[in-house]
């Protein structure tokens, strides 16, 4: 980006003024979260990669700080440092610059969001139609006319898991590999597979604890631990060791996942279609109790929908979308619209439950939100960005 | 035409090995009077100047373009280049400077053997202890693009700058991405390498310019390299 012309940033911050309209209009409080942040809150919560695409830095005293690569932690920020309580309702909008890195500058670096965050609302589905509702009648503001509505639900996904029998383990290996989609296939495939896992330098190990209950396992540990002179090192205990141990012993007496199991996560993801007729195709795929109360949800949010007035019918529903998202934890969506030069997409948001725990709140705070990239909604329209 | 610039290690077994095959090679390396640490010349052919740097002076310069050709290790090639960056290219390997770049974790993990498992182990250690798994090293592009591929991603770099392997002992890191020749130190310090945490076998490597690919003194280089390589 080489800066704005007058006409540029006269157009741009028209645009977003009509955004924050709607926004404000709907009783959120516009704030203006940070810009400088500590870094390691994001690094702890995204891991290494987000330091890839993050402009970090270290100030004169040594601290790490960041640009903000999102507005969505910074304003969950703003709630834990300025709310009653973290628990407390609040619904906040914001309209701001965000900074991330991209090798050999592939997207601009500098870009702006606006968006709302709705924290603890109280009906869970009522407020994810309301964000939904909310972020289509501000890109509409603006004067976006032709656009898609795509929505995913991590949440199902989650349920159906909950509902087939296998070991916990196994449920969190799945649910930890779903956004790598190569991956998930392997490792749905390792479950689903009869024959003897390859060896590994570990397996040795593996062979001495079979059959031992976790007392006779954190012995052998200990005694194998006093044998070749070691000790546990680097924040992880021999509980955590032997623990791990007797699991990769268990993986290997249980039960292989049933076909059944697997053709119902393989059904699962294969659904996709109108978000209205998508709700029949996923009735036939589970009938668990767990799965059952999250297509209840299911069926709520698209009723929710139609009271806030938006046609569920035109909307386009795919179980595996949002699986590569971060943060969310349910109900996501993402604006696309048809500009000139092929689908751009201008927004995005959802569900995100485990976000305010992941920062600092003492107790769970729910939350939905979504985000408007200001410059692409402005280039969809024809303006330049 | 102006003289190309060669960047050759200035000290230690890097710089040793690199005259002796430069030698066998035909190529003596002679050092300029007055300034003899920094600057000399390649006897054999013309229009070659040699600039005496650190090895990791050497892989910078090259992707700044402020040389044309070094002798570096691949590991410090890699880690200073980005993949996809064609600026510069390897020309030759050069048999020596055997090392390689690992992913190794404490000898007690008696749970982990490959990278799967260190994914697990980060994921069950954030929700344990509400901080994310270190990994010491200086090899930071390295580290994030090999985990990034492996899948890993619940984990964090503390840089490193030496005496590496004794980070988790020390209690700063948990794991460590450090270079190799032959493992002695790494058993030393009761750490293991992981089964598929190979990141890279390394080896000394004369990169250039990509742009100098078809240049005649670079061609002559390249001869008596492969020449003095290929003799027993």
């Amino acid at each position: 980006m080489s800066g704005r012309s007058s006409a540029e940033r006269v157009a741009l911050a028209a645009q977003n003024e009509r955004v924050m309209a709607v926004f404000e209009g709907a009783g959120f409080d516009h704030i203006a979260p940070d810009i400088l942040q500590p870094a390691d809150i994001f690094l702890e919560r995204s891991g290494e990669d987000i330091r890839a695409n993050s402009y970090v830095f270290t100030d004169p005293e040594g601290a790490e700080m960041c640009l903000r690569p999102d507005l969505t932690v910074p304003a969950c920020r703003y709630h834990l440092m300025h709310a009653a309580r973290p628990d407390s309702e609040a619904r906040y909008c914001y309209c701001g610059p965000a900074f991330r890195f991209t090798q050999g500058g592939r997207a601009p670096s500098e870009f702006g969001q606006a968006g709302i965050e709705w924290l603890a609302a109280p009906d869970s589905e009522a407020s994810e139609a309301k964000v939904l509702a909310l972020t289509i009648a501000a890109v509409k503001a603006a004067g976006l006319r032709r656009f898609r509505v795509k929505l995913g639900d991590l949440h199902l996904f989650h349920a159906l898991l909950d509902g087939l029998d296998m070991p916990e383990r196994w449920r969190r290996r799945l649910i930890h590999q779903f956004w790598r989609p190569q991956a998930f296939r392997e490792t749905l495939a390792r479950f689903a597979a009869r024959e003897e896992l390859s060896r590994t330098s570990i397996s040795l190990f593996v062979d001495q604890v079979m059959n031992k209950d976790a007392k006779g396992t954190q012995g052998w540990l200990e005694s194998e631990f006093e044998r070749r002179g070691l000790a546990p090192v680097a924040g992880r205990s021999a509980e955590d060791i032997a623990a791990r141990l007797a699991d990769k012993a268990a993986d290997r007496s249980a039960h292989p996942l049933a076909p059944e199991a697997v053709h119902a996560i393989n059904a699962y993801l294969a659904i996709e279609g109108d978000a209205a007729s998508a709700l029949r195709q996923l009735e036939t795929v589970a009938r668990s109790e767990t799965y059952r109360e999250a297509l209840a949800r299911y069926r709520r949010r698209i009723e929710a929908m139609r009271t806030e007035g938006l046609r569920p019918e035109d909307f386009f529903f795919a179980a595996p979308f949002g699986r590569n998202l971060e943060y969310y934890t349910g109900f996501v969506f993402q604006i696309e619209a048809d500009a000139a030069l092929g689908p751009l997409q201008v927004a995005g948001g959802g569900r995100y439950d485990d976000l305010l725990s992941d920062i600092g709140s003492p107790v769970p705070v729910s939350a939905v939100g979504c985000a408007i990239g200001t410059e692409q909604l402005l280039a969809a329209m024809g303006g330049r960005s | 035409m102006t003289a190309l610039v060669l960047g050759i290690p200035s000290k230690g077994r890097l710089m040793e090995a690199t005259e002796a095959l430069l030698g066998k090679a035909g190529f003596t390396l002679t050092r300029n009077g007055s300034d003899r640490l920094y600057r000399g010349r390649l006897g054999g052919i013309d229009g070659i100047d040699v600039a005496f740097l650190s090895a990791s002076e050497i892989a910078t310069s090259l992707k700044e373009g402020k040389i044309d050709l070094g002798v570096t290790g691949e590991d410090l090639l890699r880690e200073t280049l980005r993949p996809e960056d064609d600026r510069v290219d390897v020309l030759e390997r050069l048999s020596f400077g055997f090392a390689n770049v690992v992913v190794a974790v404490p000898e007690a993990w008696l749970d982990v053997a490959r990278m799967s498992d260190l994914d697990e182990v980060s994921e069950s250690f954030y929700k344990r202890h509400g901080r994310r798994l270190r990994v010491a090293t200086k090899y930071l592009n390295l580290t994030r693009r090999f985990f990034a591929n492996k899948g890993v991603t619940g984990y964090r770099i503390v840089e490193s700058l030496g005496a590496t392997e004794g980070a988790p002992a020390a209690g700063t890191a948990e794991a460590i991405v450090d270079i190799t020749t032959t493992g002695s130190t790494l058993t030393a310090n009761h750490l293991k390498i992981l089964d598929d945490g190979v990141i890279l076998e390394s080896q000394a490597v004369l990169a250039l310019k990509a742009q100098l690919d078809g240049d005649q003194r670079v061609a002559a280089l390249r001869a008596g390299l492969s020449r003095a390589l290929a003799k027993p």
